[in-house]
């Protein structure tokens, strides 16, 4: 249907992770709420959301069904 | 929920309107390829199996779902995952192996027009009015939930939302069509997924994991009334019951949360229920239909299966995950409640101590504290406070905490409840943004399955029959931007009479639950006769309705909640007398459409009726190797679904 759906999904999933990795990176966001132990759950879950997202990008420009 | 509104940073916004970006350029990509109607209502039938799958999944998985399978979750634990387990994923098989070769094979381009090309134009008008109402309805309840909750929670303004959340639905279906809602489906349902798994994550983190969660569940469930689950101080449940699926159901309604018991459990949501909405409800069958090929659409369900099964992880563990932290002490977490505001708790210390003095019985006692105070109570702990000579001497201080320890829970706060508690600046802008697409993939769903029906089924068949291609696909364009408008308006129509939508979706629920038996038998029967399914649906209908009228459940009046004409059965909870009712409906449908179809002649040859019904239909010739046929999948996917269970047990 002209558009590879995994484009976009790759895409904004690659810009959320580096969204996420730059907070968990300069900022110290979890020191406002209460969870122990002390965890950088925005660098931790930035790094899984870009993975995913290079996975689905890589995978529709080397895949070549649609 | 009154608490002080979140507020969002740059960040959170940021990934919001990255969200919104992506959305709308889906649509826009996808507008040069929309040229005939059936590419805007069918997608052309171009689209592989994984993508239609997870759009399956998307466009049943409604805002609403989230926030109330996490409310079940802490309500009746883990039982809950019935829905799943017992409803959802037999179904989908069913769906997949059996009845879409004839939903595909047959050409219909949807649910209604499959009626019709069965039985006759009875069916099919009766099946398409009652659901392009129902997908109006649908919509608007989830908008004004939607609405209601971005208010409550960021201090949105509720008219703002609901304009701008709708133009965004329309901006995107209204470029490209069923593709477009298709589309945005899948990467919604990532979102989904990917938004809120941190939050289980952390919350299961923070309760110490699944043992220590199972642990204080079990201390919950021999002292419910403390925590405000029932209003019985006596009522003791097994240590199991919110951490077993079937041992508490075994043990009949009164030894589980639910209230129900075995054969409502396993007939009526588990098959009279289910089979009916995953089988016959256009909005996700729709999602099938526009799959490339046959066994792309006879797969479609059963990739949706695969992480529906595990869904309950997502939505289901976080409601027990709060239950378990609500009985934890130190966490500083309990069920979110309505908070009785300052200038309410005067009077409301005024009444409990007047009605001690008056020695007030407990109905008259609760009445009054609630309209002191504006918030509903658990008995149990109000009844202690009037039994208890100390309540006149205690200090108000001490009075106003225990008044609103007595406040019922606001189970549907659950979920926004932990992304408060555990999502720094970032991922809370992930978590909300996960909402609100769950919430557009519901909408999205329901307003493609609208126009659809709407343009083929009624307009079309009925109104303006014989026109061009374009004229069809311009009234789809112009339908969809209607079915928007309805929406909104159906969503405030919901915020000012709540109990006419409860009166609406009661009378929804009438029409759904005999639907099943006349699908069944219409694609497994061929003697079924087109007067046979017309009589016998609306037969199932009015049986539904008297069923109500005639039957209520343990702590409701007479009234909405039924037993309006005559109580003939009391049942143990609002659930039971659902499954109940469907499963009577069910009955009732069946056998006034096995009779009236013995009675009438049949109006359509053997010929006709090929491709349409399982005994007259030439089996098809299977290309693939045995392992990837639909047959086999869904065994297997079975057989898991089986095991789940018994790990659960």
């Amino acid at each position: 249907m002209g558009l590879d759906i995994r484009f976009p999904i790759g895409m904004m999933f690659t810009l959320l992770g580096l969204i996420l990795l730059g907070t968990g990176l300069f900022t110290d966001a979890n020191a406002a709420l209460r969870i122990t132990p002390a965890i950088n759950i925005n660098l931790i879950w930035g790094a899984v959301l870009f993975l995913f997202g290079a996975l689905m990008w890589g995978s529709a420009v080397f895949g070549k069904n649609k | 929920m009154n608490q002080a509104a979140i507020h969002l940073s740059l960040v959170d916004y940021s990934i919001l309107g990255l969200y919104i970006f992506f959305v709308i350029g889906i649509g826009f990509a996808l507008k040069r390829h929309m040229k005939t109607s059936a590419d805007f209502f069918l997608s052309g039938r171009s689209i592989p199996a994984w993508v239609t799958g997870l759009a399956f999944l998307s466009a049943n998985l409604g805002a609403l779902e989230l926030v109330g399978m996490a409310a079940s979750g802490a309500k009746y634990g883990i039982a809950t995952c019935h829905f799943y387990w017992v409803g959802a994923i037999p179904a989908m098989i069913f769906l997949a192996v059996f009845m879409m070769p004839f939903y595909y094979g047959s050409k219909a381009r949807s649910v209604p027009e499959y009626l019709k090309l069965r039985f006759d134009e009875r069916a099919r008008a009766f099946n398409s009015v009652s659901f392009a109402v129902m997908t109006i309805f649908a919509s608007g309840i989830s908008l004004n939930a939607l609405a209601k909750l971005l208010n409550q929670l960021l201090g949105w303004d509720y008219n703002i939302c609901l304009w701008v959340c709708s133009f965004i639905v329309l901006l995107y279906v209204l470029k490209g069509g069923l593709t477009s809602a298709i589309y945005t489906e899948v990467l919604q349902f990532f979102m989904i997924v990917l938004g809120f798994a941190p939050v289980v994550f952390l919350g299961l983190k923070d309760a110490g994991g699944w043992g220590v969660v199972k642990e204080k569940l079990a201390g919950v469930a021999t002292h419910p009334a403390t925590f405000n689950l029932v209003s019985d101080p006596a009522k003791t449940f097994a240590p199991d019951a919110w951490t077993s699926a079937w041992v508490p159901l075994l043990g009949g309604p009164s030894a589980n949360p639910m209230g129900i018991d075995l054969f409502a459990m396993v007939f009526g949501l588990g098959f009279v229920l289910s089979f009916g909405y995953w089988c016959t409800n256009f909005l996700v069958v729709q999602r099938a239909m526009a799959a490339k090929d046959m066994t792309a659409a006879r797969n479609t369900p059963l990739v949706a299966a695969v992480p529906k099964m595990f869904f309950p992880l997502l939505v289901i563990l976080p409601g027990m995950i709060a239950l378990a932290l609500t009985a934890t002490p130190g966490k500083g977490y309990r069920l979110p409640q309505s908070i009785i505001t300052q200038a309410h708790l005067p009077a409301a210390i005024a009444s409990i101590r007047q009605s001690v003095v008056t020695h007030a019985d407990l109905a008259s006692t609760s009445r009054s504290l609630s309209s002191a105070s504006g918030a509903s109570f658990n008995r149990a702990k109000i009844e202690e406070l009037l039994r208890n000579p100390s309540t006149l001497s205690a200090s108000d201080e001490a009075l106003a905490i225990r008044i609103q320890d007595a406040v019922v829970n606001d189970y549907d706060g659950v979920i926004l409840s932990l992304v408060k508690r555990y999502c720094p600046t970032g991922l809370l802008g992930l978590a909300l943004t996960a909402l609100l697409a769950s919430f557009m993939s519901g909408m999205a769903g329901n307003v493609t399955a609208f126009n659809t029906v709407w343009t083929y089924d009624l307009y079309q068949a009925y109104i303006a029959p014989n026109k061009s291609d374009d004229h069809y696909y311009w009234m789809g364009r112009v339908v969809t931007i209607v079915g928007i408008l309805l929406s909104i308006g159906a969503a405030y129509f919901a915020s000012m009479w709540t109990n006419a939508m409860d009166i609406i979706q009661l009378v929804f629920a009438f029409v759904n639950a005999p639907l099943f038996a006349t699908f069944l038998l219409g694609m497994f029967w061929s003697r079924t006769t087109g007067t046979g399914a017309f009589v016998g649906l609306i037969s199932g209908t009015l049986a539904s309705a008297l069923f109500h009228a005639c039957t209520i459940s343990v702590g409701n009046l007479p009234g909405v909640k039924g037993g309006y004409l005559h109580n003939f059965w009391t049942l143990p909870s609002d659930m039971a007398q659902n499954f109940w009712l469907a499963s009577f409906a069910f009955t009732v449908c069946f056998a006034v459409t096995v009779i009236l179809s013995l009675a009438t002649r049949r109006t359509k040859s053997d010929e006709e009726l090929k491709g349409l019904v399982y005994s007259l239909t030439p089996r098809q010739i299977e290309l693939q190797a045995w392992y990837a046929r639909p047959e086999f999948i869904g065994i297997v996917l079975l057989v898991v679904c089986v095991i789940l269970n018994f790990i659960f047990w």
